[in-house]
């Protein structure tokens, strides 16, 4: 466009002239969603960064405090350190096995028919979508006799006494990584069944003259590395999801009627997330909070990181 | 769809039906599925059982997972709870159903108008523009709460139903989906040829694109209702008369088992929506899906 401009000046000024408006209206069209993504995401991340440098409580204007946050979170927060063991069990356990479960159960659906695939596509995404009905779990885990879960095992001569499921600091994370589990066939899971559904079926007829001779073989040498696109975005979701991990824990106590603001006891169902909103709403500690956050965003970023490699070989 | 311009979809559906599949492995995986989505749905039968079960059966002893003489008792009480919440149960209804539609409506819309420019791409900052966008989708809401809420105190929007939509309509998923559906979905000749016959560019938008891209907008409704009803806002809520209905339900559900059927009741009412409007657009959802993929 701009190599020959001497050539056609007037003809370009005009095509110029008409571009600029056109680049005006883009910005105008960009706008308001912009305006909202600067506040609500841009601005919390980059002051998150200022203010974890410092001691602020919301009344008084903030106060320089330097790396005393950072410190305070390794050398004197035991709350912390339990905060970060049960993020860490959800990054590096329950994260992977939901990004391999949706993976999975994906690629099964995808081998069925069209009717049945719609079928199982909508059951097994029933629980993403209800996901916020925690009271049905607080039945199910309930602490006395008529929980289910605990008339169950009775029944069947297991127990003997029925168990506090969401009281007792020693079963309370299993049942938030179960919950967390049965909500796992989220955004990744769609993506990946729509994935699947888009590789030409020509490049099966192809392989299976190559010699590709069962399911298996077929996933790993051509439905895979041709869905590399996919298995980064549900990378991605799934990071965003498993760091951020903890409200589960939090609304089943709560609708467990187990503490006013679904803290577990002895803080055994705490994660980063969790916490950091307690220090942050309740607390009003917001330089620790946003200290604890941008720990968080460094932690997400170097996983993504790590992630991208290793799915480069199905990225092109 | 209107009469104008129609792209061809090139989304393919097959019958999983060649080479390279027996019989007997098709009929495992369906038994498999039906196992695994019998357990994933459990819960949600549960809720459904209890909400229609009779007092007497609730406090049957031991608890029975199916309901024997079911009964509407409990949607009933739930609709006529006044005496022990502070307003009445349909202002909950009205205040969910109002940031819900009203949140949604928006988001599209804005989300939809800023996709446009950044699927097309030519001017200067597309590029770092959308890669931002790729990045935060990895920020996902709760770790940015703490400042938001902060924003949220400080501008005094706190008690509102301005803090409930507002945050929801800075998400990048759905712009990015839109965006990448757009790529797509439309070609540039298209666009081109619509220039040339004298349309402005937020007409081209308007009339072309999105008539074209209706899945997307389909699946971006899916995804900003569903964490909106599921009452994404509800932290920057005390004040009684803006509270929405998954407060209202734990604190029906704290009641204990006095309240479990008309809990399970509210459950249902609070399940219902997201999962009857997927329903209906799941083909469609899929079809944007399949567009969503990260290219490097």
């Amino acid at each position: 466009m701009k190599s020959n401009s001497g050539k056609k000046p007037a003809a370009m000024s005009v095509y110029k002239k008409h571009y600029g408006r056109e680049v005006r209206v883009y910005y105008l069209m960009m706008a308001p969603f912009g305006v909202l993504f600067v506040i609500f995401v841009l601005v919390p991340v980059i002051s998150s960064i200022a203010l974890s440098l410092s001691d602020f409580n919301m009344a008084q204007w903030p106060r320089f405090s330097g790396l005393d946050n950072f410190l305070r979170m390794f050398m004197d927060d035991s709350v912390f350190m339990i905060a970060l063991k049960n993020t860490m069990i959800f990054a590096l356990f329950t994260g992977p096995v939901s990004y391999f479960l949706c993976l999975i159960f994906a690629w099964l659906v995808n081998e069925l028919g069209n009717k049945l695939r719609t079928l199982f596509t909508f059951l097994l995404y029933i629980p993403s979508m209800s996901g916020a009905v925690y009271v049905i779990w607080a039945y199910i885990f309930s602490g006395d006799q008529y929980g289910l879960l605990n008339s169950f095992l009775m029944n069947f001569g297991w127990i003997k006494e029925p168990s506090q499921w969401l009281t007792d600091p020693k079963t309370i994370m299993v049942v938030v990584i179960v919950v967390q589990l049965w909500l796992s066939l989220g955004t990744a899971f769609l993506s990946f069944i729509a994935g699947f559904k888009g590789i030409d079926p020509q490049q099966y007829e192809a392989g299976a003259i190559d010699g590709i001779s069962n399911r298996l073989q077929e996933l790993w040498h051509i439905t895979l590395p041709n869905m590399g696109p996919q298995l980064l975005f549900g990378a991605v979701m799934q990071i965003g999801a498993s760091f951020a991990a903890g409200a589960v824990g939090t609304e089943l106590l709560k609708a467990a009627g187990a503490g006013e603001e679904g803290i577990a006891t002895d803080y055994a169902a705490s994660t980063m997330t969790t916490y950091m909103a307690e220090l942050g709403t309740t607390r009003y500690e917001m330089g620790y909070a946003c200290a604890i956050a941008v720990f968080l965003f460094v932690m997400m970023v170097v996983f993504n990181g790590v992630i991208r490699k290793a799915l480069r070989r199905f990225v092109d | 769809m209107s009469k104008g311009l129609k792209i061809k979809n090139p989304f393919r559906s097959h019958a999983g039906e060649y080479m390279n599949r027996s019989k007997a492995g098709t009929f495992g995986i369906v038994v498999f599925l039906s196992l695994l989505s019998a357990f994933l749905i459990l819960p949600f039968l549960y809720s459904i059982f209890q909400s229609l079960k009779p007092i007497d059966e609730i406090f049957a002893f031991p608890p029975r997972f199916f309901v024997k003489n079911p009964t509407g008792e409990n949607y009933r009480a739930l609709f006529m709870l006044t005496e022990n919440l502070w307003i009445p149960f349909s202002r909950y209804v009205f205040n969910s159903v109002f940031v819900s539609v009203v949140g949604t409506a928006v988001y599209v819309f804005i989300a939809s108008m800023a996709a446009y420019p950044l699927a097309i791409g030519r001017f200067r900052g597309a590029k770092p523009i959308n890669e931002i966008i790729v990045q935060a989708l990895l920020f996902s809401s709760p770790v940015l709460a703490v400042v938001q809420y902060l924003i949220i105190a400080k501008t005094g929007m706190l008690n509102t139903y301005w803090a409930m939509i507002l945050p929801i309509l800075a998400a990048p998923l759905g712009l990015f989906l839109m965006r990448q559906f757009m790529i797509q979905m439309i070609p540039m000749s298209l666009i081109e040829a619509a220039k040339i016959d004298g349309a402005g560019t937020f007409m081209i938008f308007w009339r072309i694109v999105m008539p074209n891209v209706k899945p997307a907008w389909l699946t971006l409704i899916i995804f900003t209702f569903q964490p909106i009803w599921a009452g994404a806002g509800a932290i920057y809520i005390y004040d009684e008369a803006h509270k929405v209905l998954p407060t209202v339900l734990g604190q029906i559900a704290a009641g204990g088992l006095a309240r479990a059927g008309v809990g399970a009741a509210a459950a249902v009412v609070l399940m219902a929506p997201p999962i009857l409007l997927f329903l209906f657009t799941q083909s469609k959802v899929l079809e944007t899906m399949a567009a969503s993929g990260i290219k490097e």
